[in-house]
């Protein structure tokens, strides 16, 4: 399958999204720079990598959502294509009103960067196939705007359908309702903050984030 | 022609900024501060062709993120060149 990762300036996970991707598809995905207008033909699978694209600068993920190929990422995800989103990836979507919501400061102001028990809230999605439901899993967070926020009736529904993907199993940034990743309403597009590509060898200290990655190419194939 | 727009976090959005603020502010032994919101300021030097309706586009595709912040726009057209 073929898989692509967007680079943005100031994307620092893209080196090990591609690493993850290859071990998962078995062929090294395409790195795309975020000014190209065009999206590499037959992808199964767009990952939009951690880091801090512009710096940050206005809000987290706010000018790299408005970068030109985010409108060949928003009509790849409307025509079916898996949209991997981790950590700015998920800041990323949330800007470009792909998933719903939005990420705040965490509440205790500090940059969290350990690892982290989560559960899987659903393993009924693409991305999660290869988890039982309610499994404790543990993946690494490093992120200063993690804070999930939505509001009260979009958090009743996106919980009432199923697109909680993953929960934070302890205190972390603040997150309603302790919500680590959600999927869209097609379920084909994840945002999450944890960061399964950090933990997908034993040298890692675990290899639970390998398994969303087998999982999606599985289901994808 | 100077048009500042004012971004505030909606009310119920957790500032975690403004509390941190509001705690340094009474570390310095001033009293009577009830609470503080942190927002931001954006200045915007604009051609008087750009109307109100593009103002509140740009606020709202960009500038402001409607889902956790309000904006107000300002606009000066004394500064007019």
């Amino acid at each position: 399958m073929k898989s692509a990762v967007i680079v943005f300036p100031g994307s620092n996970c893209d080196r090990d999204m591609a690493v993850a991707l290859e071990q998962a598809t078995g062929a090294k995905p395409q790195m795309v720079w975020h000014r190209e207008t065009e999206l590499p033909d037959g992808l199964g699978l767009i990952a939009l990598p951690g880091g801090f694209s512009y710096g940050d600068y206005l809000r987290s993920g706010a000018i790299g959502a408005n970068s030109p190929i985010m409108r060949e990422v928003k009509a790849a995800a409307d025509r079916g294509v898996a949209v991997l989103g981790v950590c700015n990836g998920f800041q990323l979507l949330t800007e470009a009103g792909l998933l719903p919501g939005a990420l705040l400061r965490n509440a205790g102001i500090d940059f969290i960067c350990r690892d982290v028990a989560l559960t899987v809230a659903s393993s009924q999605t693409a991305f999660t196939s290869r988890y039982a439901a309610d499994e404790a899993i543990t993946i690494p967070v490093a992120h200063h705007d993690g804070n999930y926020f939505a509001d009260a009736d979009t958090l009743d529904r996106i919980e009432g359908e199923g697109r909680v993907a993953f929960r934070y199993g302890e205190s972390v940034n603040g997150s309603a309702r302790d919500i680590a990743g959600i999927v869209n309403e097609a379920g084909n597009v994840l945002g999450m903050m944890p960061h399964p590509e950090r933990m997908i060898e034993p040298a890692h200290g675990g290899t639970d984030g390998k398994r969303l990655f087998d999982g999606l190419v599985e289901a994808l194939s | 022609m100077k048009t500042r727009i004012h971004v505030t976090l909606k009310n119920g959005v957790l500032d975690p900024q403004g509390k941190a603020i509001h705690h340094a502010l009474e570390s310095l032994g001033f009293d009577g501060v009830n609470d503080v919101r942190q927002g931001k300021l954006i200045e915007l030097d604009l051609d008087e062709s750009v109307s109100d309706d593009d103002i509140e586009a740009m606020c709202r595709k960009l500038l402001a993120n409607m889902v956790i912040e309000n904006f107000e726009i300002e606009r000066d057209h004394s500064e007019a060149a």
